[in-house]
């Protein structure tokens, strides 16, 4: 992964005081509007001008830059999709700090669905108009590959013309050591039994101070970086995360974002980049404040800015919450993830956002911000595009 | 649980907030000074006004970016209107109507901003500390939106003693607050020797705001005490009251309003009630509860109306936006379709309130019935406070709102918002400036 360490030298490794989070920073005013200028001229915004960005007092001027970039990018429509997860087990060998959905074997509220109860929700989404179904779990000790491809052809069976989205780069990382083969190998078998492409997951932050902080047993930075690039050698596309709000501080943040960039110049095989506000609940990594609003809206508008090869940012409304989410769409996000339905891991960890959204709640909520809602394949193709406001009622 | 509890390991900042404050000799807050009357607090608006009208405002990539916005705007009298705000100028219903409906939230947003920096100096946001202290809950009127409300013959009906009110006046100077905001149903066993009674106990013993009641309150008490409207203000303001809190506005319109709370009476009734007491020099504030079943050409009617009556008498120093909370109430149950304001519908309103109401200094943005998330976000749409950090709040959460923020909170949201946290008094004195800490 030599191609991938140029990003991360902008960061030295440094204490992590989480200060730089909360005591704003002085940045010179020159040094955020010439930021702001490259934004808006198509240039490509450098590590410095991503973390002076982040310290500007204007949210409402970020907000309208990365409107305008975007507006240029998908003008006026906003994604969505009708999707549902599925987790299939809680059941997982790792211990993330952050995490408040993972249980260890036989300890209480562990669960791992047998294939029926994975054939149930999955015919409960296809007869619902899903057209995805996203499955991500724990790391279950016992489970071979063979039960991974079992669950996507259970899947497959009851819902042939779903599109699954599953598995996060930490599970294939793991059960490709697990079944002593090269993830390649993996993956083809994967894909063999009607996997259709990778969610974003697992990420968290790649910069390694901060990584070994929040899950030093994980899957590297670099390592979750090259599972995708195989993938996407493959011709699986891909989606990326990022989970901010934590521990971590702004060049963290940036630099993370950079790693990304340069993988997308390289593949071009990432759908969307998704940034996930940490949930403060029932982990061990004691903070226990919810993101800001203001912060949640920054990132959205930075992501937007930074990463200017990948066409869709995503404001994940369980994450934020709806009203949140929403207002992002003007923040430079064209994409509000789907109907979810069943939501387990954010919701453990005190997302207030609940499990499930109604479609016709979606509609409102982008008409409301203005926006056309457009609904999309999981990898960003239109399915319909919804000009009339008068039909929103009849979903 | 408390989302934003302080139990973070690595937030040192914050910690120099909590200390607690040195109890007084005369109980009272630091930085507490008496009640202004409704003349001086529009003196001294005045006076602020002149002060920043002499400042000259750096120019942003921003304004060049919303600028251009405007001049391309394709609608001629969509973009008239964005002209006459940026300019400062009043609009009209229809120009507000036409904001609402066809704005761009991020141009409205910038708007509005620039309408708060004519009565604000940017960078500063202003919060308060005092305490809801709900001092009866049975109400003969009963409103289909409140969850509040009993009959009197519940176990839970309440009217509170007076110790247990003291009680909470002093935890609330204890924590640095400096006014109350008392309300309470409109209870018919309560007649006005009952409140100047409470006010004069209150004021012998306590530097505290009164910032009491409401205008249906004020009614209940002028019927059951066989008083005028004007003489129930007058023998109230002698007691002590300082100040009537703008509650019970919801929509004035009185096509919504009958259908929502046929007893409340007429919109022009709050008006005048408002009215009289600004003819007794007291001040008050307008609100607005919105979310529930209006249409958007009510929001105006509402504006427009509380804008008129503030350039007849001056006497509401600032108007409070509240979005309608479902659990538990009646017309939650009655309308099951009703739909939750989205946080895009609730910016857009808020910031085209500051765009129309030019007469009214302050706006707050609420962050009790928003949450803190939007409520923070609310300061770049219009709003240049906060409100109250709450102690006691019960009326939003028998609705099953609840959120919850400390000072320290309050002030790191503000901060984070990109903005100094001020605190306030509930007539907008400034009593502390919170500066930036340096970062590490």
């Amino acid at each position: 992964m030599e191609s991938l360490t140029c990003a991360s030298s902008h960061v030295p490794p440094r204490p992590l005081s989480g200060a730089s989070l909360l005591a704003p920073v002085k940045v010179s005013y020159h040094a955020i509007q010439s930021a702001l200028k490259k934004a808006l001229q198509g240039e490509r915004l450098s590590f410095e001008d991503g973390v002076n960005l982040y310290h500007s007092p204007d949210l409402l001027e970020l907000g309208a830059v990365a409107n305008e970039v975007n507006l240029k990018k998908n003008g006026r429509d906003v994604y969505f999709n009708v999707n549902r997860h599925i987790n299939p087990t809680n059941i997982c060998a790792m211990s993330c700090k952050f995490c408040a959905f993972s249980r260890k074997p036989g300890e209480e509220g562990a669960y791992a669905y047998s294939e029926d109860e994975i054939a149930h929700r999955a015919k409960m989404a296809a007869d619902s108009g899903a057209t995805e179904i996203h499955m991500v779990g724990g790391l279950h000790p016992r489970w071979k590959l063979s039960n991974y491809t079992n669950i996507i052809r259970t899947v497959k069976q009851v819902a042939p013309h779903v599109h699954v989205k599953a598995f996060t780069a930490v599970e294939l990382d793991w059960l490709a050591r697990k079944e002593r083969i090269t993830v390649a190998e993996l993956i083809t078998q994967l894909r063999d039994a009607g996997l259709g492409s990778f969610p974003g997951g697992g990420a968290e932050i790649f910069t390694p101070y901060v990584r070994e902080l929040i899950c030093d047993t994980k899957l590297t930075g670099d390592g979750w970086l090259e599972i995708h690039k195989t993938a996407h050698k493959m011709g699986l596309r891909s989606n990326c995360t990022m989970l901010y709000g934590h521990i971590e501080d702004i060049p963290a943040r940036i630099d993370h974002m950079m790693r990304l960039r340069q993988l997308q110049d390289e593949t071009s095989g990432f759908n969307v980049f998704i940034p996930l506000a940490y949930q403060p609940e029932n982990n061990e990594l004691g903070i226990n404040r919810h993101t800001y609003g203001v912060d949640d809206l920054k990132t959205v508008a930075i992501a937007r800015l930074m990463l200017d090869n990948f066409r869709h940012i995503k404001s994940y409304w369980i994450m934020t919450g709806e009203r949140v989410a929403q207002t992002a769409l003007h923040y430079g996000a064209n994409d509000l993830d789907g109907t979810v339905v069943e939501e387990k891991i954010a919701n453990m960890a005190g997302s207030q956002s609940g499990m499930a959204m109604a479609k016709s709640r979606l509609l409102r909520v982008i008409r409301d911000a203005g926006r056309i809602p457009v609904e999309r394949s999981t990898v960003y193709e239109p399915i319909r595009r919804f000009d009339n406001p008068a039909e929103d009622a009849l979903q | 649980m408390n989302p934003y509890s302080l139990n973070c390991p690595v937030t040192p900042v914050w910690r120099e907030f909590e200390k607690p404050l040195k109890p007084n000799s005369t109980p009272a807050a630091a930085g507490f000074q008496e009640a202004p009357t409704l003349s001086g607090i529009n003196q001294r608006d005045a006076e602020r006004q002149k002060v920043i009208a002499g400042q000259v405002r750096e120019s942003k990539v921003h304004d060049a970016l919303m600028q251009a916005q405007i001049s391309q705007t394709q609608d001629p009298q969509l973009r008239a209107a964005y002209e006459t705000a940026l300019a400062g100028k009043r609009l009209s219903g229809e120009q507000g109507q036409l904001l609402l409906d066809a704005g761009d939230l991020n141009l409205l947003g910038w708007l509005a901003t620039r309408a708060k920096e004519r009565f604000h100096p940017a960078g500063k946001v202003s919060f308060l500390i005092d305490r809801n202290i709900n001092y009866t809950n049975i109400c003969r009127i009963g409103c289909d939106f409140c969850a509040f409300y009993r009959r009197g013959h519940e176990s839970d009906s309440y009217v509170l003693p007076k110790e247990e009110i003291f009680k909470k006046i002093e935890e609330t100077i204890e924590l640095g607050g400096t006014g109350t905001l008392m309300q309470g149903g409109v209870n018919p066993h309560l007649k006005i020797e009952y409140y100047e009674d409470l006010f004069r106990s209150i004021k012998e013993r306590y530097k505290i705001h009164l910032h009491a009641l409401s205008v249906i309150e004020i009614e209940g008490i002028a019927q059951v005490s066989r008083l005028t409207v004007a003489e129930t203000i007058d023998r109230l303001k002698a007691a002590g009251l300082d100040s009537i809190p703008g509650a019970g506005a919801e929509i004035l319109s009185d096509e919504i309003r009958l259908e929502q709370s046929p007893v409340k009476r007429h919109s022009h009734r709050w008006i005048k009630v408002m009215q009289e007491a600004h003819r007794a020099d007291l001040p008050t504030t307008a609100t607005m509860m919105f979310g529930a079943l209006e249409e958007r050409k009510h929001i105006i009617e509402h504006i427009l109306r509380i804008r008129d009556a503030q350039d007849e008498t001056q006497g509401f120093y600032a108007f409070i936006l509240w979005t309608f909370q479902g659990e538990n109430t009646e017309l939650a149950k009655k309308n099951p379709g009703m739909q939750q304001t989205s946080g895009a519908e609730y910016l857009r309103v808020l910031a085209v309130s500051r765009l129309m109401m030019d007469n009214i200094p302050n706006i707050q943005g609420s962050w009790v019935t928003m949450g803190p998330k939007i409520g923070q976000i609310s300061l770049h749409y219009g709003a240049n406070d906060m409100g109250s950090i709450m102690i006691e709040e019960n009326v939003v959460s028998a609705a099953g709102t609840s959120y919850t923020l400390d000072r320290a909170n309050m002030i790191d949201l503000i901060r984070r918002s990109g903005f100094t946290p001020v605190q306030r008094d509930t007539y907008y004195n400034i009593l502390a400036e919170y500066p930036e800490t340096s970062a590490q």
